[in-house]
């Protein structure tokens, strides 16, 4: 006959009934994790595979963004400003770029703003391609990462064509960008987005009635409009919630009253409905882009052909130098490939006309003094924009809500104070919220779903 | 409500709250006092004409450098003295940074800027209209109300600017630091803080730095 | 004593050692180590972007026996850093640097690991070396996905004449330097 051992630990009394001691575990996730999205740690208090609290810790990638500005005249604020969200690093560049614009009281020029709209929409498209595709691949969907990181990858060289870099840009300026779109961009362009479109349909085909993914992220992670208009949340995240706010048709900036789109609205809440919110969004940002390349300005390519013979700019300089100027008189400067697209020809439709704050065409700096004089103002120690004093406020439609630039100005040089509104600290300050009452497997797939980039939150 | 109108509405909703207001390049911008930044808040978000369901930012300015000496570039100057590019033409100048709160000019403190501004600002997404709210402090009674019981965003956003400037915020739960570390000592965004003054948990021998 | 005949590619003298069997042996382990890289990447910011597009099907570096990263540091034996290490993340790197058992090796991915990149200020740490000895800088900011590769290659090379020495040199930590703390003069 068996004999029961004694059982300590449990109360003879309780043995009897159903009530069971039960103890809470806490579990530390991170700051070093296997989520692709950042270095983020959330205690979570376990009630067996529950979460029943949670607290999150930022910070690890605080790089004192707001403390570097002051150190560095305006444009020198746009290579940080790259690094804050950096898969859609134009966005960045061209809220900052907008927000000095307004407290300088400075206009750009039509064609300019299209150009902004431009990058700043496949800035969108990458950004939610890396969203998206990431937050599959936690979910165990590899396949469906490395198809939309070829996507990306696409994007990035069309990108690198415009630009001269892949990821961290620096293409804005304040009064302006930094050259013209390369000659032949349409067509690449259009051949980029042939490859995203049918990306996204074979992604879409994988995921969207995948039994798997559906289960996962449908009811997951849920947070109601009201809640989600408290944390201040904005972008796909709260219109997954069903609440329509997008910057872009609610407070339009640069030529989004001009373009013709949608912005996709969900209704549940869930982590199911931002996927599909922004895999509806990747679309609509390459509607934008197509309606922009046929509706802008055309450059001056056409405009002002080029007259008499072409020199390079450094030869011309030179020739200049040693006063052979009957062999520059008629000639027409070229400049640099390295400078291609922001020739004089095509200043005039990238940049505003202050002279005060945006670099004269490099023929100018080189071939008249006043050129030179406005490069030395622009540059040099001490001397730079000199925004008068003031404070603005600007919000554009970041990929992960509204992303605001707050710049106060005491007239020098260098910024006094730039803040940055972060949309995703906002969404993020959310998170105990969202993953309290899931279970601890579907904190992937809501983390994935917020797009934490630490670059953005933490600055 | 366009910003003139929306500064209005507000400066005769609260008479003796708003010490200033302007409309600096189209935004609504007024300047209260810290005692009734609570009241002013309650009342952006209930009532109808104003309806802001959104605290979009809330965040902190250190004026105590304002308009002083220009600032060094990163790398030191050949030290030829240069005369500076000419400052923008503005028709309609900004004011100028909100005064010493009332309660510190009562106490004798000379005019200027206000050491600490904090600075909120919120949007209506019914009315879509947006306005700045600054509430100057002094630096030696850095303290104004949380706003956590009516926006439940205000709570991240507070622990930053207590961790960036310093600034309490009575009613706050958990005003511990966000973005650096507990060990942290000082507040970095402050004026007087060295941009690399460096703070490090782990010394070259990957020990604990002895780090008071 | 420079690489010649006689001694091996990290200047070691080969002479007397072992012979033939056991060279042959120790060039087999590297060849085997150097094509067998269990990484752990430690990704932080923005750099962890190109690192993804180094990882998968345009620059593959699956091809170069690289490709599985393993989220544990008792499983990896190359510690990818990737991405601005801060102040508040550097004894959580330390953590993991230790936790990983021999032979490791150290790849610091992007200026901001190098030497801190253009972030010099109270929150970054200027360069992991500081922390934790490196074998491998790929600077860049961020670097193209070619540069990610050379460095790769060059670990590669590293991790065969490692052990092809028999011995393995110690990288040093080089200490954080002292810096006048610096003031805006505002």
């Amino acid at each position: 006959m068996p004999r029961t051992i004694p059982d300590n630990s449990v109360p003879a009394a309780a043995a009897a009934s159903d009530a069971l001691e039960t103890r809470d575990m806490l579990l530390n996730v991170g700051p070093a994790h296997p989520a692709m999205h950042g270095i983020i740690r959330i205690v979570a208090r376990l009630d067996g595979e529950q979460i029943v609290d949670a607290d999150v810790d930022i910070g690890y990638l605080h790089r004192g963004f707001e403390k570097m500005c002051e150190t560095v005249d305006y444009n020198g604020v746009i290579p940080y400003t790259d690094r804050l969200n950096y898969v859609s690093p134009l966005i960045n560049n061209v809220g900052y770029s907008m927000a000095v614009e307004k407290l300088l009281g400075i206009s750009v020029p039509e064609r300019c703003h299209y150009i902004r709209v431009i990058v700043s929409e496949i800035s969108r498209i990458t950004d939610h391609l890396t969203c998206v595709g990431a937050s599959a691949m936690e979910l165990g969907a590899f396949t469906v990462f490395l198809y939309m990181i070829k996507a990306r990858e696409y994007l990035w060289e069309l990108v690198e064509s415009v630009t001269g870099a892949r990821l961290t840009v620096s293409y804005c300026r304040v009064g302006g960008v930094k050259a013209d779109l390369p000659e032949g961009f349409a067509e690449q362009c259009a051949k980029a987005f042939e490859e995203t479109r049918r990306v996204l349909a074979e992604s879409d085909a994988l995921l969207t009635r995948n039994r798997i993914f559906v289960d996962r992220m449908s009811g997951t992670g849920k947070i109601s409009a009201e809640d989600a208009v408290s944390y201040g949340i904005t972008g796909p995240f709260l219109r997954a919630s069903g609440v329509p706010y997008d910057v872009r048709k609610d407070c339009p900036y640069a030529s989004y009253d001009r373009l013709e789109f949608d912005v996709p609205v969900g209704t549940r809440g869930d982590n199911f409905d931002r996927y599909l919110v922004r895999m509806e969004e990747m679309q609509q940002s390459m509607r934008i882009v197509e309606q922009a390349l046929r509706d802008m300005p055309p450059g001056p390519f056409q405009a002002s052909p080029q007259t008499g013979r072409s020199l390079p700019a450094s030869e011309m300089v030179d020739q200049g130098k040693v006063g052979n100027i009957p062999a520059i008189r008629d000639a027409c400067a070229v400049t640099d490939p390295t400078l291609d697209g922001s020739a004089k020809p095509l200043h005039v439709s990238i940049a505003t006309a202050e002279k005060r704050v945006f670099l004269p065409p490099k023929e100018d700096t080189y071939g008249n003094i006043e050129g030179l004089m406005q490069h030395f103002k622009l540059v040099m120690y001490g001397h730079g924009a000199r925004p008068p004093k003031g404070e603005v406020y600007f919000a554009v439609e970041g990929a992960n809500g509204e992303l605001g630039f707050y710049v106060v100005s005491d007239g020098g040089n260098t910024p006094y104070r730039v803040r940055v509104r972060p949309p995703c600290f906002a969404i993020m300050s959310a998170l105990p919220t969202l993953i309290v009452g899931d279970m601890m497997a579907d904190l992937t797939p809501t983390f994935g779903s917020i797009n934490m980039i630490g670059g953005e939150l933490d600055r | 409500m366009d910003a003139a109108a929306l500064i209005q509405a507000l400066t005769e909703r609260f008479p003796d709250a708003v010490r200033s207001s302007h409309a600096y390049r189209g935004d609504a911008t007024i300047v209260v006092s810290r005692e009734a930044l609570l009241d002013l808040a309650r009342a952006l978000k209930g009532d109808a004409a104003f309806q802001m369901n959104f605290l979009m930012d809330l965040t902190a300015v250190d004026f105590s450098t304002f308009g002083k000496k220009p600032s060094s570039a990163f790398f030191a100057s050949s030290g030829v003295a240069v005369r500076p590019s000419a400052e923008l033409p503005d028709e309609h100048p900004w004011p100028g940074p909100p005064g010493v709160p009332n309660a510190a000019a009562a106490l004798g403190a000379p005019p200027g800027p206000a050491r600490f501004v904090v600075v909120y600002h919120f949007f209506s997404l019914p009315l879509k209209h947006r306005v700045r709210v600054e509430v100057p402090l002094e630096e030696n009674d850095a303290e104004v109300d949380s706003v956590t019981s009516l926006w439940a965003g205000a709570d991240w956003l507070e622990r930053e600017v207590w961790d960036m400037f310093g600034i309490r915020f009575r009613g706050h739960a958990n005003l511990k630091r966000i973005l650096t570390y507990e060990q942290f000592v000082g507040h970095p965004l402050r004026k007087d803080y060295p941009v690399n003054k460096r703070q490090p948990l782990i010394g070259p021998d990957g020990h604990a730095s002895d780090h008071s | 004593m420079e690489p010649s005949i006689g001694n091996d590619m990290s200047g070691n003298d080969m002479s007397g050692e072992g012979g033939f069997l056991t060279s042959r042996l120790g060039e087999a382990i590297g060849w085997a180590r150097k094509y067998s890289i269990f990484q752990y990447p430690f990704v932080t910011a923005c750099c962890g972007m190109e690192y993804m597009a180094t990882a998968c099907s345009h620059y593959d570096v699956d091809r170069f026996g690289a490709g599985l990263p393993r989220f544990s540091p008792r499983q990896a034996d190359v510690l990818f850093v990737v991405g601005t290490i801060s102040q508040k993340m550097a004894p959580v790197l330390k953590r993991i640097y230790d936790q990983m058992a021999e032979p490791k090796w150290v790849v610091s991915f992007g200026v901001c690991t190098c030497t801190g990149g253009f972030y010099d200020n109270y929150a970054t740490l200027m360069g992991i070396d500081t922390i934790i000895p490196v074998d491998i800088y790929i600077p860049g900011c961020p670097p193209r996905p070619e540069y990610v590769l050379d460095g790769l290659l060059k670990l590669q090379a590293k991790i065969q004449a490692q052990h092809e020495s028999g011995t393995r040199p110690a990288p040093e930590a080089r200490p954080e330097l002292e810096l006048e703390p610096w003031m805006p003069q505002r």
